[in-house]
Formats: structure tokens, sequence, C-alpha cells
């Protein structure tokens, strides 16, 4: 695909979501995809951090953690400091990122298993930190946050009150794939320079990267930081879009699961970790009247899909491709 | 000429096991040094020492007058001092091109965040970049291999490229781990050659090699390690008649030293 093709499609993709599924749902009357795709688009954006550990060659099972906090953070800011949410969501992702610069400084040294031992941990911490801080509330959790108020820039309104919405799933829907899309592009964009060479110089061969100038540890968390970051303002989205944030909401569960996403849509692809949380989320709810069975099948759908496609859904196109 | 590179008193202890001990020699700008030596010897070890891929025990190695020694590998290729790998430590999924390209890192003057917004001077950097790479995948006859997949390359075109990996990161030192070994008789004898262009660049270079007709042929002087010690220093000719060498290197198999 030629720039000009790929950016059209892109506006097209846009096109779909943000007019395509709103007429398709008013014309249905299912309201609640509303919050179903909302989600979808959150959790890609956590998955796509946790896309671009696995891309410097990092198995990441700690962006559980990440979301946690991120959510956390905007919930606290919102409620006890009556900061607009809309500022909350870039400290959310900020101090996340900072956190993880701390946590990588040592961590990030290790390599393989060890890495996802110590990240899969690190999920767990978090849920137990949330449950014993005080500023947290404990088990329940902070509750009643206000939808988010007006964005208001030298006396113009970007964005209304929430609260005053007919519709505030639509505004979240909106909201949610407006910054899904800048994300992706941000890391379609990274991917693509010469970082993203310099991402798989490391996944491929640390040392062959060191030793070519490469400052491998200073690459390494610049790729973690980032990653947190798009784990905090996934959460913090979450938190406001759920009006709720317990110690639950985000657990080794969720940690492995984003993984998951990025497994089943591609490791080798931008858009990877975006298919593999539709397909996941969708295939979820679509096997909920196999009743008992739900997990049993799920799992052994994802089995067969990792045992035949162990490159991702995404590498299907790929021989179509090269015969054209 | 004057020395690049003066290695004083390198001492390498693992445990209580000495790989190097107190070790010393300079090297000339320019010049084709080997490093040679029984399995076992401390080759390996001396070049991470060089390239400061771990740190001395005790003494030093500086490259034009400055202390190399404990910084960080990235740093150290940075000034000048650049080791390539023993076999085929490459990047195997990109192709041989993206390869040479990604080597070129150290020459950027973008910084990263300029690399992804695509500023003017990133945009330079990258058309440089693709000019010199395929200028040093032409000077290495890798020019068929341009877009194979490096893992599909076949032996000999492995080590050249990882020879072209460390000429593009432009360097005043190359550190060449056995850049020939496993290579039949004209194999070596067109890498003998791609090792005196490097040369002819301007590149001082430093080898490891068991090849020893090979080593004899290109060598301007020879170090000989044993057990980790320096024994011996001097031109192939001198190493060939020495008797320390003969005796404690290579007993009484003379032919191995090419005579």
């Amino acid at each position: 695909m030629t720039t000009q093709q790929k950016i059209a499609s892109a506006f097209a993709f846009l096109a779909v979501l943000l007019v395509g599924v709103p007429l398709l749902i008013s014309a249905t009357g299912r309201s609640d995809l509303y919050y179903t795709l909302t989600s979808v688009a959150l959790l890609s954006i956590i998955s796509a951090g946790v896309w671009l550990t696995f891309y410097i060659g990092r198995i990441n099972i700690g962006q559980g953690a990440f979301a946690l906090m991120g959510g956390y953070v905007s919930a606290i800011l919102v409620t006890q400091y009556g900061v607009s949410f809309w500022l909350t969501l870039p400290i959310a992702g900020l101090l996340c990122a900072a956190a993880s610069v701390l946590i990588g400084l040592p961590i990030l040294r290790l390599r393989g298993v060890y890495f996802a031992m110590v990240t899969l941990t690190l999920s767990e911490v978090a849920r137990l930190t949330a449950l014993a801080v005080p500023i947290t509330n404990g088990a329940k959790g902070i509750v009643n946050i206000p939808l988010p108020s007006r964005l208001t820039i030298f006396g113009i309104t970007l964005i209304p009150d929430f609260a005053t919405l007919a519709n505030p799933r639509l505004a979240f829907y909106v909201t949610s794939v407006l910054l899904m899309a800048l994300c992706y592009l941000a890391l379609y964009r990274l991917v693509n320079s010469r970082i993203g060479r310099i991402c798989q110089s490391l996944q491929q061969n640390e040392e062959l990267a060191s030793s070519i100038g490469v400052n491998i540890s200073y690459i390494r968390i610049l790729a973690f930081a980032i990653s947190s970051f798009l784990g905090g303002i996934g959460g913090a989205m979450f938190a406001a879009i759920t009006q709720s944030m317990y110690p639950s909401s985000f657990g080794v569960a969720d940690s492995i699961n984003f993984m998951l996403n990025c497994f089943l849509g591609g490791l080798g692809y931008v858009l990877g970790p975006m298919l593999g949380t539709f397909v996941l989320y969708f295939g979820w709810d679509l096997l909920f009247q196999t009743g008992v069975f739900q997990l049993l099948i799920y799992s052994s759908i994802l089995i067969i899909l990792m045992l035949v496609l162990p490159n991702g859904l995404l590498s299907i196109r790929l021989p179509r491709q090269k015969q054209s | 000429m004057p020395d690049i590179l003066e290695i004083s008193g390198l001492t390498k202890r693992f445990g209580g096991l000495v790989a190097n001990n107190d070790i010393s020699f300079t090297v000339k700008e320019r010049e084709i040094l080997s490093v040679i030596g029984p399995n076992g010897a401390g080759k390996s070890t001396l070049f991470k020492l060089i390239a400061s891929f771990v740190s001395p025990t005790s003494g030093e190695v500086c490259f034009r007058g400055q202390r190399i020694s404990g910084l960080a590998p990235h740093k150290v290729a940075r000034m000048g001092v650049v080791r390539t790998f023993q076999e085929t430590t490459i990047f195997k999924t990109m192709t041989v091109r993206d390869n040479v390209i990604i080597a070129h890192h150290l020459r950027s003057r973008a910084n990263l965040a300029g690399f992804f917004f695509g500023t003017r001077t990133a945009q330079q950097d990258e058309a440089e970049f693709a000019r010199s790479t395929d200028e040093i995948i032409d000077f290495l006859g890798l020019g068929a291999y341009r877009h194979e997949l490096a893992s599909n390359l076949p032996h000999g075109h492995l080590r050249a490229l990882g020879i072209a990996i460390g000429l593009a990161t432009n360097p005043q030192v190359l550190l060449l781990d056995e850049p020939f070994a496993g290579m039949n008789h004209e194999e070596t004898r067109r890498a003998i050659e791609i090792v005196r262009g490097v040369r002819e660049r301007g590149v001082t270079v430093l080898l490891v090699e068991h090849d020893m007709p090979a080593v004899m042929n290109i060598s301007d002087r020879i170090v000989v390690l044993n057990f980790g010690q320096k024994i011996a220093e001097g031109t192939p000719q001198e190493i060939q008649e020495n008797p320390t060498v003969i005796e404690a290197y290579l007993g009484a198999e003379d032919e191995a030293l090419g005579i």
C-alpha cells in the first residue's frame, strides 16, 4: 500500500467507527454495544503498551498494575482534589510512566521468563497495595466518580460536560475511539521510524545492539515507560466510564488478557493488539451461550489459534501480499 | 604510526579462574594485529575487555590516551572501538540491507524525537545511511543478497555481514572475532582481501583467529596468549621463530604455524 492508500484506509476505518457504528446502533437500538465497543477501544490502547514491550523482546504481564494505578490516580484526583478529568488523563499516564521508569530500572535487566514472572507479580502487588493503602479506600474502592466535566481552552468549549449530555455513552465511545486512533497513530509512527528498528534490534540481540552503539538500557526504559503511559490513560478512562475504581478492577487475569490480545493479533503488526482485543472480547461474549463450557471452548480455540497461527491473525494476509 | 590502543596490566578473574593475567601491549594506528592462542587462552575475554563488554579486575584499556575500561559498551562504540561477534550474531529476521542500515545508528545527527517526527535532519540522516549502506554492501560483495533475510545467508556471507555491521558504525578500531572460522580455502582468501580492504579504509583491525596460515598472511603483528598470559608479541616472522611459542602453544606441530 502507498502512503496515500494507508491514510485513506485509516480515515475510512475512523469514519466507519465514528459514523457507521452509531448509525447502526441507533437503527438496531442495541445501545449496550456502545459500552462493549468503548471497552474494546480502551483495552486495545492498554494492550498496545504490552505490544510495545513485546517489540523490545520482553513479555509484559504487568500492564494491569499500570492500568490500575492510572485508574486510581484519575479517580483520586477527580473525587478528592476536584481536578478536571481531562487533566487527570495525561497526569495518570505520566505518573504511570514515571513509576515504570523506577520499576523498570532494575527489572528490565531481566529477560525471558524472569521478566515475565516479575511483571506478573507486579499486577498482584498493585492490587494488594490498592487494598492496603488508605487513599484508595481499600476494598470498598472509590465510587460515584463524577462524569468528566467541561473542557475549555481560552474560553472555548472543546468538550461539553458529560453529565449534561443526552447520551454520555456515545460521548465516551467517541472519546475512546479518538484516543485509540491517536495512540495507534503514534505507535505506528514510532514503529515505522528508526526507533522501531532500534527496538527490533534489541528484541533480536541486545549484545549486538549495544555493540553498534545503541544505549540499550535507555531504549528499554523508554519503551516500558510508553507502555505504562498507555496502560495509565486506559485505566483512567475506565475509571471515568464505570465511575468507580476497585482493587479488583485490573488484576492478573486482565494482565494476561492484554498479553493474549497481542499474541492473537500478531506481535509483528502494530494493529495486532487492536484486532486481538476485538476478537477476544467478542469471542468471549459470543461463547456466553455455551454456559459452563465457555472457558473450556474459549481456551481450546486460543490454543489452536496459537498453534496454527503463531504469528497472529494478521499474518493470514501476508502470503496474499507476496503473490501480488 | 601513533598508538591507538594501549592495553596495560589487564587482568580479569572469574572467581578463582584467571582468564587474563597482566596483559599489556599497544596497537598502532591502521595496523592489523592478531591475537592467537590455544582454546581457553583468554582471547575472547580479552576482546570483551577491550570493547568494554566486561570490566577488568585490574589494569585498563586506553583509546587514544583516554581510559575506556568500565564504560558502557555503547559509549565505547560511540568513541570508535567496535566489536563484531563470533559465529553468526546478526539481526536474523531483518534483511541484509536493514541490518546494515540499523548499524548506522551511531552516525545519527537527529535524536529519537527527530526520527519520530521525521524532521529534516532525520530525513537527511536516513538518505545518508541508505547511500552508505549500499556502498558497504557492495564493498563486502553482498550486493546480490541485499533484500534477502539475514538468516538465509550462506555461511561465508554471514561473516561478511558481521563485518558490514561493524563498518557501518564508522569505527576507528574494529575487533573481529574469528573472521575466518569454518571457511574453505577460497572463502578465506576472499575474507583476507576484505579485512585488508577494511584497513585501507583507515580502520585499525584487531582479530582473534585460529587459522594460522591466514593469521601469518594478514597480520602486521601478532600477540600470543597462553593460559591467560601474554607469552609473545611480534611480527609473523618473529612469532614463527619464537621458541616459547613453538613450545607452549604448538608443541612439535610446526606446520600449524605455516612454516
